[in-house]
């Protein structure tokens, strides 16, 4: 059945041009989870993809961890970072490629008790499917969620798309 | 407040039907979630195909899957948006359970998609799969249409397939 009052939108952005990163900051601690869905290209020029790596609370610290599994129709992998001063939020596509879908869900996201756990799906039709589970060594209370673009002057194309959605236990 | 995760239409099948159209699709959301519970009446390959605006070119639906199946992973490219169906000789009673992400469907670029499914059984193997998807079109997705991979098979009674909207605003 629909789930009523929840999966309510927070915010949503739109990029007019090309930039660098989009945040999502003063999330409300009202919800249980959160849904990010991004939709759209980098300004990569180039035939591969490229990772976007994201930030929770603009900690630079080393503690996001991550390990994946991804098909690109040939080979299927997977994969592990840790220690890292930022986490892999999945690839998105050059200019030219099929339009990025990558989801995130955050778990249990408002607690100060426990470390944070998240979920990421990232789908570019014409290259990669990937899943990811991922875990920021931090109880802080997730506040603010920034989405980048990965290293290089490559940034998140114009039209981009990202929107956060607050997932209600009750 | 948004009215967001709206049921749009729901349909559960009293007897066995070669697909599953839902058609005249609002316009007033932003991305639309289908979920889907199947089983097919004969043996084929166990995947749905899943169309929009009647558009049967398969080249216009390129896909990457991953699977694994309690054993191996594998990965390979296929055409359309593609959902587990279970398989006929799977114990009695089990359905197969997906979701298709659909993000900006009335939007003027190519429509991309996301498809997380499964086809559990009580035996050796099962199937977990993921998708990525595009449909290679800027029109907006004004119907969907859920086949099977298989043509000449049928989706059995008691399938069910609901269409949710999503509000961004």
């Amino acid at each position: 059945m629909p789930a009523g009052a929840t999966y309510e939108p927070i915010a949503t952005t739109t990029l007019g041009s090309a930039q660098a990163s989009i945040t999502f900051s003063s999330i409300p601690n009202t919800y249980t989870d959160l849904v990010i869905v991004f939709n759209g290209n980098s300004t990569n020029s180039g035939s591969s993809t490229n990772g976007m790596r994201c930030k929770l609370n603009s900690d630079s610290s080393a503690l996001y961890s991550g390990t994946n599994m991804a098909g690109n129709g040939t080979t299927a992998t997977s994969g592990r970072y840790s220690a890292s001063t930022f986490f892999e939020g999945g690839e998105i596509s050059q200019a030219s490629g099929t339009p990025t879908l990558n989801i995130m869900q955050f778990m249990n996201y408002s607690n100060t008790t426990t470390f944070k756990s998240f979920l990421i799906r990232s789908n570019v039709a014409g290259s990669t499917v990937q899943t990811q589970v991922g875990l920021y060594r931090s109880t802080s209370a997730i506040t603010t969620i920034e989405l980048s673009r990965d290293f290089g002057t490559n940034n998140l194309a114009s039209g981009c798309t990202a929107t956060l959605y607050g997932i209600a236990a009750a | 407040m948004a009215n967001t995760y709206k049921l749009i239409e729901a349909q559960t099948l009293t007897t066995a039907t070669a697909s599953v159209t839902f058609s005249s699709i609002p316009q007033t959301y932003t991305d639309l979630i289908l979920t889907i519970s199947t089983r097919p009446d004969s043996v084929g390959q166990q995947d749905l195909n899943i169309s929009f605006n009647s558009d049967t070119t398969a080249a216009n639906y390129p896909s990457k899957r991953l699977l694994g199946t309690g054993s191996s992973v594998l990965t390979d490219s296929q055409t359309y948006a593609q959902l587990r169906e279970q398989s006929p000789t799977s114990t009695a009673n089990t359905f197969s359970n997906g979701t298709l992400y659909i993000p900006n469907y009335t939007g003027s670029a190519k429509k991309s998609s996301s498809g997380d499914s499964v086809s559990e059984n009580n035996a050796t193997a099962a199937i977990t799969m993921l998708t990525a998807n595009l449909w290679d079109n800027t029109a907006a997705i004004t119907s969907i249409t859920i086949d099977n991979f298989s043509s000449s098979a049928t989706l059995e009674q008691y399938s069910s397939f609901y269409l949710y909207g999503i509000k961004n605003s």
